[in-house]
Parts: C-alpha cells; sequence; structure tokens
C-alpha cells in the first residue's frame, strides 16, 4: 500500500489491505487490552486476598452466630443483597415474578446488587 | 425614492427569489427533506435528541440568503486556499483528478457576469471565520476543531458503567468483532471510486458511534459530514429493526436460550483504576485515539471517584445537553442542497446500512465461537450488542434473548460487548485517523 496514494482513489487490492489492516489493528488493540483488564482483575484479587488474610484470626471469636430462624413456607435458601434495601429487593423480585408469570415461591433469587 | 425600483430589490433580495435562481429547486427539496427527519425525529422518536437538531439545522441552511452557514468559506478553510467573501466562494477548481488551487486571476476570470465585487481573504482562520461567517458557520467551529464530538464522549463516560466489562473482558472480543462492518463498509466504498479518507468516514458509520462519525468525518472528510451524520443517528434509531431478523437468522433456538452465568462483582477501586489504565494503554498503542478515548475515561473517571459528583453530573446532563444541541445544528448545516443531492449521498446511505449489517453479523458470529469455546456458557446473542449503541444494542439483546425464554435476563451481560464496543469504535476511528488524515 503506497501511503502517498491514500488520499486518491485506491484500487481493489490496496482497499482490501487498508480494511483487513484496519480490522486486525481494533482486534490486537482489545486483545491487548483485554489482557491488560484481566491482570488487573487478577492484581486487585489478591491485593484483596491479602488483605483479608488476618481478619479471620482476629475476628474468629466474635464471629456472630448463625441466623436461626426457620424460612418462610415455600422460600428456599436466602437471597443476598449487596447495597440493596429489603423493601426494593421485595419490590424487584415482585416485579420479576409478575413478568414471569409464575409465583415468588417457585422461583430462586441468588443475589440482587446494585449496578453503580 | 424610486418606489418601484425599491420593491424590485425587495423582491430579488428575498429568499423566495432564490428558488427561483438556477439550481434553486434542490433547496426547495432539501427543506422538503429536512421536515422529513423532522417528522422522524419528532413523531417516530428516531434518536430525537439529535435529529431534531440536525433537521434544524438543514432546514435553516437551506433557507436562500440566510446566510447562517458557508459552505464557501469551509472549503477554502479545508483546502487551505484564498476565500472570495462576497461571493461564498472557495478559490479552488474541481477536476476529475482531484482540486486545484486557483491564483486571483484566474478566479476573477472565472467570476460570472452579477456577481458581486469580490473581497479576497488570503488564508483563512477560525478568527476570520469568526467575522465573515453566520451564526452557524461560528458553531461549526467546534465540530471542525473536533470539540464537540469530544465533551459529548466526556458525558458519555460519565454516564457509561464498565463493570461488566471489568467483570467479563473477554467481551471486549466482542467489542472488536462488531467493527466488521467499519472496514467492510469502507472496502465497499473505495471500491465505488470514494478516495480513502471519504471511504474510512462512510465506513465508520458501521462503529454506531455518532460522536465517533462525526469527529472522523470531520478530519478526514468533512463535505461529507451531513449525509454521514444523518445515516449514522438515522440507523442508530434503526437498530431493533436491522438488527433483529439478523440475529434470528443467525443464532439457533437453543442458542438463544442460554442462560449466563452472573458475572462477578467488580470493586469500586477496579472501577476507579480501569479508565485510567484504558486511557494510558490504548493511547500509548494508538495515539490518534487520544481525544476520544481520552475525553470517554475522563468523563467515566468522574464518575467513579465518588468525589466528583457535582462534575459528573455536570457532564451527564448540563454539559451533554449543551453540546448535544450545538453539534445537532451545526451538523445540520453543512447538509446543504448542493453538497446533498448527489450520487454521494445515495452511495453513503445504502453503505451505511451494510456497515450497520455487517457490524451486527460480525458480533454474532464471535459470539457463536465464543459459546462453542465456552461449552455453551455464552450466550451469542450479546456479540450483536458489540456494536457501541449504548443501551439500545443491549436492549435488542435482551429483548431478542427474553423471546426465546421469558425467564433469560441478558441486558447486563450484553452491556459488557455493548461498552467494548464503544472503545472498539473509538480505536477503528484512530486507525482511520492515523491512516488517512
Amino acid at each position: 500500500m503506497n501511503p502517498v496514494a491514500l488520499t486518491a482513489k485506491m484500487g481493489m487490492a490496496d482497499a482490501g489491505i487498508a480494511a483487513v489492516l484496519g480490522y486486525a489493528v481494533v482486534f490486537v488493540g482489545l486483545i491487548l487490552l483485554m489482557a491488560v483488564v484481566i491482570l488487573m482483575g487478577k492484581a486487585m484479587a489478591g491485593t484483596r486476598k491479602q488483605a483479608e488474610a488476618p481478619a479471620p484470626t482476629a475476628a474468629a471469636p466474635a464471629a456472630p452466630a448463625a441466623p436461626t430462624g426457620t424460612p418462610a413456607p415455600g422460600s428456599a435458601g436466602e437471597v443476598k443483597l449487596f447495597d440493596v434495601p429489603d423493601k426494593e429487593a421485595a419490590i424487584l423480585m415482585a416485579i420479576v415474578a409478575d413478568k414471569m408469570g409464575k409465583p415468588l415461591n417457585e422461583l430462586r433469587f441468588k443475589s440482587i446488587k446494585e449496578v453503580k | 425614492m424610486d418606489i418601484l425600483q425599491t420593491l424590485s430589490k425587495l423582491v430579488s433580495d428575498s429568499g423566495f427569489a432564490g428558488f427561483f435562481a438556477s439550481g434553486g429547486w434542490k433547496y426547495l427539496v432539501m427543506i422538503l427533506i429536512a421536515c422529513v427527519l423532522l417528522y422522524l425525529g419528532i413523531g417516530k422518536k428516531f434518536e430525537p435528541l439529535l435529529l431534531v437538531g440536525i433537521a434544524f439545522g438543514a432546514l435553516l441552511t437551506n433557507i436562500p440568503g440566510a446566510g447562517l452557514y458557508h459552505m464557501g468559506m469551509w472549503d477554502a478553510y479545508v483546502n487551505e486556499c484564498a476565500y472570495d467573501a462576497a461571493n461564498d466562494a472557495a478559490l479552488i477548481e474541481v477536476t476529475d483528478e482531484g482540486t486545484r488551487l486557483l491564483t486571483v486571476e484566474e478566479y476573477l476570470s472565472t467570476l460570472p457576469q452579477g456577481a458581486k465585487e469580490p473581497n479576497i481573504v488570503e488564508h483563512l482562520s477560525f478568527t476570520d471565520v469568526a467575522h465573515f461567517g453566520g451564526l452557524l458557520d461560528i458553531l461549526y467551529i467546534g465540530v471542525k476543531a473536533g470539540i464537540y464530538p469530544c465533551l459529548i464522549f466526556i458525558g458519555i463516560g460519565a454516564m457509561t458503567d464498565f463493570g461488566p466489562l471489568i467483570a467479563r473482558p473477554s467481551s471486549l472480543l466482542l467489542g472488536a468483532a462488531a467493527q466488521l462492518g467499519v472496514f467492510l463498509a469502507m472496502f465497499g466504498a473505495m471500491l465505488l471510486g470514494f478516495t480513502g479518507p471519504e471511504a474510512g468516514s462512510i465506513g465508520i458509520i458501521g462503529g454506531a458511534d455518532g460522536p465517533t462519525a462525526i469527529l472522523t468525518t470531520s478530519k478526514l472528510a468533512p463535505h461529507l459530514l451531513g449525509p454521514i451524520a444523518i445515516a449514522a443517528y438515522s440507523y442508530m434509531a434503526l437498530i431493533p429493526m436491522i438488527q433483529k431478523p439478523l440475529m434470528r437468522l443467525l443464532t439457533t433456538e437453543k442458542e438463544r436460550k442460554v442462560k449466563m452465568e452472573q458475572a462477578r462483582t467488580v470493586s469500586k477501586v477496579e472501577k476507579i483504576v480501569f479508565p485510567i489504565l484504558v486511557s494510558v494503554f490504548v493511547i500509548l498503542l494508538i495515539p490518534s485515539t487520544a481525544p476520544l478515548i481520552g475525553c470517554l475515561m475522563f468523563g467515566n473517571l468522574l464518575r467513579e471517584t465518588g468525589v466528583t459528583e457535582r462534575l459528573s453530573d455536570t457532564a451527564q446532563n448540563a454539559l451533554m445537553n449543551i453540546v448535544t444541541l450545538f453539534l445537532g445544528i451545526s451538523v445540520g448545516a453543512t447538509t446543504v442542497a448542493t453538497r446533498f443531492l448527489t450520487f454521494q449521498t445515495i452511495a453513503i446511505v445504502v453503505l451505511g446500512v451494510i456497515a450497520f449489517m455487517f457490524s451486527t453479523i460480525g458480533g454474532l458470529l464471535v459470539g457463536k465461537l465464543m459459546y462453542v469455546l465456552s461449552g455453551g456458557k455464552v450466550n451469542p446473542l450479546i456479540g450483536s450488542a458489540g456494536v457501541s449503541a449504548v443501551p439500545m444494542a443491549a436492549r435488542v439483546s435482551q429483548q431478542v434473548g427474553q423471546e426465546a425464554d421469558p425467564s433469560n435476563f441478558l441486558l447486563m451481560h450484553a452491556m459488557g460487548p455493548n461498552v467494548a464496543g464503544v472503545i472498539g469504535s473509538a480505536i477503528a476511528a484512530g486507525f482511520l485517523i492515523a491512516v488517512f488524515g
């Protein structure tokens, strides 16, 4: 591909090379970025583990007792809530059940988290 | 006072007289096209925030005598040649071989009978634009200098949650795959006789990212800005109609029913580090992406830091709205009848839809590949969201997935490829600007 001729009309071969090269550059760029993001995730996970490691020995004696209450009839397990108040979680579960046309006690919600 | 002469002058100076001048019918056609675009924006709600502005800009610029936008001045600015401010003409001659600069003597010899006394300006600067230009010329400086698209990217960054992408980095592959249409349309445009910069500008419509398309075109082929912006925003509004048939055609019922596992929780620190990391890495890789990626990630950083809420709020709302207003009307102003009503516009409209379709196909095919490689854990429908129209493309993935299984919620899984598409189209634009700019 002759760079001098880029602003002029291009032949089929040059046009094909430019298109393939461009697509390849986008792919390579995003694959490299993917590797960087994966590395960042691993580094963060490693840092988190290190920060959490001494916590169990210090906190072990003060660990709260597991809840002993029996679940409501028809319910199964617990739903984990991340930054979502109980009331909003109940509304969300009701909406999902309504949309799916199924009774709430036939559905199982594992967790609800707010996407920030 | 000669009443008849005064009335005659008033009539000949009015805009209505312009419709009866040579080629004046084209302005009427453009006013009708502007009205159709206004109907699509207002009545059909096709990307109304931008399309209404673009359509009204098109309406204003095609009213003869209004003098709000001067095409000749921008031709002179782009070609770095002298400009006749009295007759709004750049001192250039366009031939089949390309553009040739004219000397003042050559230009004066080509002036038709009845033309105004020339007022030649040797080298135009933005100060001259402010002096000789109309209101829309002055607003258009923001497009020409590449300011508006970048400011919009700050707003987009402030509105975007990159969490799904950080949680599932393989989404970036889908964002890359969905740039297929950009380069296929570019190839097609070159075969149709467009120059490299023009073809690149047409191809970027397939990135489904309005500000990126406007920035790329304003740098590479500003004379095509009007039709390219209109095509890009119109097709973005038509995404459900373009994508859904292709998604149903290219995926099986079994694939569409795949329920994806919930992605991991992303920590706040990761979300803060991400925009910094991406800015440094991508800009080092392809420096010409700096304006787009830099602004996108700056906006995102404002959102994620948690200490710049006021700035994030301004970027998402006030700034975004003001810039959208200026961008729409000034881009619309470039649709001058003599430039818009050409074979090129028809070719751009056709190539634009081809670009959108192949971008969708590219995303779906790599989505299917990931479905196979993951042992059926990835729903290929999220691949089509790799075109960057956020969040419409992700919503289409959700809708088609729910058609197959009402209990399937793909939205958050599709948001990963969707925001990856924004980065992908910015890289594609960076490549095109680096090669053809």
